[in-house]
């Protein structure tokens, strides 16, 4: 086996654990690459289908092109699709491109809050009716115990510390002194009322990895990540008025390789571009505890 | 596509011996760290007035840096020209040791730091031994800070001599031990001047010098299974057998049997997604397999080769543990079970000692394991449960133990033990003991009631027959009722959130609402009364347990449809396409042979 079959085989026996564990379960999809491969994996586990549904936060700020995207495979992968929002940070234009909060209060408004609030069942679900092709109310208002994360351990350092199956307690904290113990394939599956467990089947993966597995696999992902011929591309997807593109002249996936290898990114971090991050010192840790992915 | 090597590298030790430092080192001087992440650490070491340490790269979540020390495993990525490395940092404080075990079951190698000017402290040696029952066979010992000592190789020889004997007597052989100053560099990626004495390689040299696993092709087949999959989307109607192969090869046409139950079949297909179709399948594959027979089996059995050596199937068994839970292990509390797949009820039977890791003194006189001891004991599960030996294969002889949700402990099973005289039996010679008798005997309750006390079990092993089952239960319930007979039924999920849940800790599990109904059968058959119950599913173990807690009271198993026993001969079985009316006259009609019922024809 090659470390790409290994990668795969452990994230097949995470997703099929949480599957087997947890009644109600979801699996998170941003549309980037990374979710997108879990998405992938989760096929790979299910034999073809994907028996857990697939929850997607829209800040409304998200690259047009992303949510055409997600409709698009969720139609042709059948996939229960499911989208949560904060309608009345939106309305209050509580946001930062309204100039009425900074980027990190944005990102707790926009995603944070609507999250843990489309996660519990206490705000709207709308999901996508596979006959029409339009989102409608969903009706299924049970709390999510099990969420299913596309986190990788080398993004940044707070997630570096993170396990496979980690607990968040009623408040949807992190206590990142205290995790479970995880070995010998053994993964907290049990959990006290109210809490809830963050599953991460990607967290050994590296980017380099998940762009090697696009490739192999031959897995269907948005364009932004290629340049369009303005020798511009985006390395990671967020909302635009926090994400930008870096120069790049990558036109397909095995460009995006050879550039992470041996070219211009091969030292560079790949949050770089994530203006979120640099607001203040750990900024995605002060986020990540308050329940953002 | 270039594969290049990986391995996974767990660098362990004493609270503030130096291995984030080495780490640091190490990615400082293989040119692998990002360009960001150098210089957001330099950038906060300004901010706050402190000198650069390589340390702090890894200490990248703020509580940790106001700690000074390493709470969580951190994981590094870096790469030499033979493989690309991930090295987990363990942290050295006692109180994180379910940290460093995290951490350290992932590695195939593991760096074992000591401080020269400190010496041997007591997580040198909890953390070897905690090293020695993850299984770790390649270790190498760096000592640490030799530029406090002045490169002294007298001290680096004792040190070397001391541990290398504690190190024998928990089964480990140290591959080598390198003298280094990790904060200066020396014999990390370079020899040093300063220990011309020193001829062994520095530590980057040490770690393309280790072997990668082997994957284990050649051992017996042996696979926990997962999950059962029927997804009849798309008109698929495959019924897969999930899991991920731990170790040995099975081909389409190979005879396989389940254990604990015992279920033999042979397999049709191994099925994939988005691959070629294959005909074998391996050791750390995840994979599924379609069956040439509907045999129905249950997440958490061993699948294996029925021509190869099988596992030890048995419920009581010696093992070494580690404890890590906030509240020690105990006696006579049911703890849940994970080996493999399997999640199963266990008890902690007899301690037969503790060993103390940090001096390996051994301590006969508690009657607990305490947090952070490390233990050899008996335990015995609810049911037989299938297991290696860890000298014959340690990928199935090893669990972890869960109390009260967290996973507290961990293990190897170093044999099976005879469980002729098993807790159960014991439990129920106890019972009956204390059994307080009624004025009343049975044979006077008999004629008062115009029948005999039985406890009647419906069960199948057949999904379309689930509902069926207790249908019948309840209408044969009704028939004996009005025909004025003491009929009693009782479900299943009617105790679990009544008696089932008190007290225990798997209030939840199978295990304890089978052994709630045993025991209330006992006392409702007592009572002279017709005790109805459905079970789906029911396997041997569960009948033979039932019929145990029932005594000294009779029992009738009634089959609806496909059997779920193996070995279990129920005392009926009915087709299961009958209707339900039919099917509580069959019963009836046993009752009656059984002399149970007596006028039922009148």
């Amino acid at each position: 086996m090659n470390h790409l079959d290994k990668l795969e085989a452990q994230s097949v026996y995470i997703l099929r654990e949480a599957y087997r564990e947890f009644k109600n379960i979801c699996m998170l999809w941003s549309i980037g690459k990374d979710s997108t491969v879990l998405l992938w994996l989760a096929r790979k586990a299910f034999f073809g289908h994907v028996p857990i549904p697939l929850v997607h936060i829209d800040t409304h700020y998200k690259i047009p092109e992303m949510i055409q995207y997600r409709d698009d495979l969720a139609l042709k992968w059948k996939l229960t699709m499911v989208y949560g929002e904060n309608t009345q940070a939106l309305a209050e234009k509580r946001t930062f491109p309204d100039g009425k909060a900074d980027r990190i209060t944005c990102c707790q408004n926009l995603k944070s809050e609507a999250l843990k609030n489309t996660l519990s069942g206490e705000w709207n679900r709308y999901v996508m009716n596979h006959s029409t092709g339009k989102y409608i109310q969903d009706t299924n208002r049970e709390k999510y115990t099990g969420v299913i994360v596309g986190v990788r351990a080398d993004e940044e350092g707070s997630r570096s510390k993170e396990r496979y199956f980690s607990p968040r307690d009623k408040e949807n904290d992190w206590d990142v002194g205290d995790q479970p113990p995880e070995f010998w394939n053994q993964f907290k599956t049990d959990f006290a009322p109210g809490t809830h467990i963050r599953i991460h089947p990607l967290l050994d993966w590296t980017e380099l990895n998940i762009w090697e597995y696009i490739e192999r696999e031959n897995i269907p992902i948005t364009s932004l990540y290629f340049d369009r011929g303005d020798g511009k591309r985006y390395r990671s997807l967020g909302c635009y008025p926090c994400t930008t593109p870096v120069d790049s002249t990558s036109k397909n996936v095995s460009d995006i390789i050879e550039e992470l290898k041996s070219g211009k990114f091969a030292n560079i971090a790949e949050r770089s571009g994530r203006a979120q991050d640099k607001d203040d010192g750990g900024g995605l840790e002060t986020l990540r505890r308050g329940g953002y992915m | 596509m270039e594969n290049r090597e990986q391995m996974n590298i767990v660098i362990v030790g004493h609270v503030d011996h130096g291995k984030s430092t080495v780490i640091g080192r190490l990615l400082a001087d293989t040119d692998s760290l990002p360009e960001g992440k150098l210089e957001a650490v330099k950038e906060y070491c300004k901010k706050n007035s402190r000198p650069f340490e390589y340390a702090f790269l890894l200490d990248a979540l703020k509580d940790e840096q106001a700690q000074g020390i390493t709470i969580d495993t951190a994981r590094c990525f870096f790469k030499t020209g033979k493989r690309d490395y991930i090295i987990i940092d363990a942290p050295g404080h006692i109180e994180f040791l379910k940290n460093m075990v995290t951490g350290a079951s992932r590695a195939e190698a593991a760096l074992l730091v000591i401080d020269a000017k400190e010496g041997i402290r007591e997580n040198s040696k909890r953390h070897g031994h905690i090293v020695s029952m993850l299984g770790i066979k390649q270790v190498v010992v760096l000592v640490n800070k030799m530029d406090l000592v002045d490169f002294d190789s007298d001290v680096f020889n004792s040190i070397k001599s001391e541990f290398t004997e504690f190190l024998t007597k928990i089964n480990i052989k140290p591959l080598n031990f390198i003298p280094i100053s990790a904060f200066n560099g020396d014999n990390i990626a370079a020899a040093s001047e300063n220990t011309l004495w020193y001829e062994g390689p520095t530590v980057l040299a040490q770690l393309d010098g280790f072997a990668n696993k082997k994957e284990n092709r050649e051992l017996p087949f042996r696979m926990p299974v997962q999950d059962i999959y029927k997804f009849t989307e798309e008109n698929d109607d495959r019924r897969i057998v999930a899991g991920t192969v731990l170790s040995g090869n099975v081909k389409a046409g190979d005879e396989v049997v389940f254990l604990p139950s015992q279920k033999k079949s042979i397999i049709s297909s191994i099925e994939s997604f988005n691959t070629a179709p294959a005909e074998t399948a391996y050791a750390d594959q995840a994979v599924g397999f379609t069956l040439k027979t509907q045999i129905y089996i249950k997440p958490g059995e061993l699948m294996v080769r029925t021509n190869e050596p099988l596992p030890v199937l048995s419920s009581r068994f010696r093992v070494n543990i580690f404890w890590v839970g906030h509240v020690p292990l105990i006696k006579n509390r049911n703890y849940k079970l994970k080996i493999g797949t399997m999640r199963i009820s266990v008890k902690l039977v007899e301690i037969l000692n503790i060993i103390d890791a940090a001096e390996l003194n051994i301590d006969t006189f508690k009657d607990q394991v305490e947090r952070h001891d490390v233990a050899e004991c008996i335990l015995e599960t609810a049911k037989p449960i299938a297991f290696d030996a860890i000298s014959d294969l340690e990928l199935t002889g090893r669990f972890v133990m869960v109390d009260n949700y967290e996973i507290s402990g961990g293990g190897i099973i170093l044999e099976g033990v005879s469980d002729s005289e098993n807790s159960l039996v014991e439990h129920i010679r106890d019972r009956e003991f204390l059994w307080e008798k009624s004025l009343i005997s049975p044979a006077e309750r008999e004629e008062n009631y115009g029948h005999k006390s039985k406890f009647v079990i419906i069960t199948t092993g057949s999904e379309d027959n689930e509902k069926t089952i207790q249908a019948v239960a309840k209408n044969l319930e009704n028939k004996l009722f009005k025909m004025n007979y003491k009929a009693y039924y009782l479900g299943v999920s009617s105790l679990l959130n009544g008696l089932a849940s008190e007290g225990a800790t798997d209030s939840g599990s199978r295990e304890n609402q089978i052994k709630q109904i045993g025991e209330l059968a006992r006392i409702f058959t007592d009572a002279g009364q017709i005790f109805i119950t459905s079970v789906f599913n029911l396997d041997d173990y569960e009948a033979e347990k039932l019929k145990l807690l029932n005594q000294p009271n009779e029992i009738i198993v009634v089959n609806i449809g496909e059997s779920p026993f193996n070995s279990f001969k129920p005392e009926e079985n009915i087709s299961g396409g009958s209707p339900v009316d039919e099917t509580v006259e069959s019963v009836c009609r046993l009752l009656q042979q059984q002399e149970i019922i007596l006028d039922y024809y009148i």
